[in-house]
């Protein structure tokens, strides 16, 4: 590994903490470390959930073997909608803390969050096309998330479109406090209007409104995309971080050769 | 099929499908990338361009 040969500077006293973080490659030893065992918890409880969903857990007395679709639906939308708060978190450390790698963890989030708001939308729509005989409605809930969806896009987007990672990582990061309005949106729309789609029926007050037969599986395939997602993260991070070494050393280079 | 996952069983089978797809792709995407970055770098530093805290070191 070139990336991490240089070895990393001591660990303050108090651990790892987001300021010990902020050197690259004290985070890039980290990684490396965080990469096989987020990928391995991902495997693993990917395929206990996959058992779980089509051998064990019954059919909906309502849905039949459709609610089947819920197992992959619910954890990405979960995923979709986590992965941006945590980009408007991100968006505050470049902000107001100027933390180095905020926006490193920002602009290697989007992709993955667009990602899983694809997903969450697609098997969305096919779960909907037999259950209630559409593939999409204008309501509150799909809408707010097709919104997201062209967040993250439009985030995307921006990061091309400015070179400079500075004045890209400043816009960016104002744009995305600005779409995390809708995050409330997408969570309490089913309450706040009047939609096709069911609300809220595992994180609510007075607990899940689901058997344990289907939360278990549930909850584990949650777990098993989020451990994928943290993987995939660490990774996009790690190649920013790559990427960014390669633009500086290019650019000495090429003032050395001028 | 039909008999194992009922009478949308296409619905659920495209549902996991589009799942592996996406995902299979973001995950291609992300260790090409890695891997381009890493060879990028490595052609660098075999011109003897480093880091200055590594030509410190």
């Amino acid at each position: 590994m070139t990336d991490t040969r240089s070895a990393p500077p001591p660990v303050p006293s108090g651990g790892l903490s987001l300021i010990a973080l902020a050197n690259p490659t004290r985070f890039l030893a980290l990684a490396q470390t965080l990469i096989p065992i987020m990928t391995g918890i991902a495997v693993v409880l990917a395929t206990i959930g996959l058992y779980l969903v089509f051998a064990v857990a019954p059919e909906d007395y309502q849905q039949g073997q459709t609610v089947k679709i819920m197992y992959v639906h619910v954890p990405a939308a979960w995923i979709a909608m986590g992965a941006y708060t945590l980009m408007a978190l991100s968006a505050l450390g470049t902000l107001v803390w100027k933390h180095p790698l905020a926006d490193v963890a920002q602009k290697a989030m989007a992709p993955l969050g667009a990602a899983f708001t694809l997903i969450c939308l697609v098997t969305g729509a096919l779960w909907g096309r037999p259950m209630w005989g559409t593939w999409w409605v204008w309501d509150a809930r799909l809408t707010s998330v097709l919104v997201l969806f062209l967040m993250y896009c439009g985030l995307i987007a921006l990061w091309s479109a400015i070179e400079d990672q500075s004045r890209a990582a400043r816009a960016a990061a104002i744009l995305t406090l600005v779409g995390f309005l809708n995050i409330p949106i997408v969570k309490f729309s089913v309450d706040w209007w009047n939609t096709l789609h069911q609300p809220a029926s595992v994180v609510k007050i007075g607990g899940p409104a689901i058997h344990p037969s289907m939360l278990w599986p549930l909850l584990i395939m949650a777990v098993a995309f989020l451990a994928l997602f943290i993987a995939l993260h660490l990774l996009g991070m790690r190649n920013e971080i790559l990427r960014r070494r390669v633009q500086t050393l290019g650019m000495r280079a090429a003032r050395e050769n001028a | 099929m039909a008999a194992l996952l009922g009478e949308h069983w296409g619905f659920i089978v495209a549902a996991y499908g589009f799942v592996v797809l996406i995902l299979g792709t973001v995950i291609a995407i992300t260790w090409i990338d890695g891997a381009q970055q890493k060879r990028a770098l490595a052609e660098l530093e075999a011109r003897g361009i480093r880091r200055r805290s590594e030509q410190a070191s």
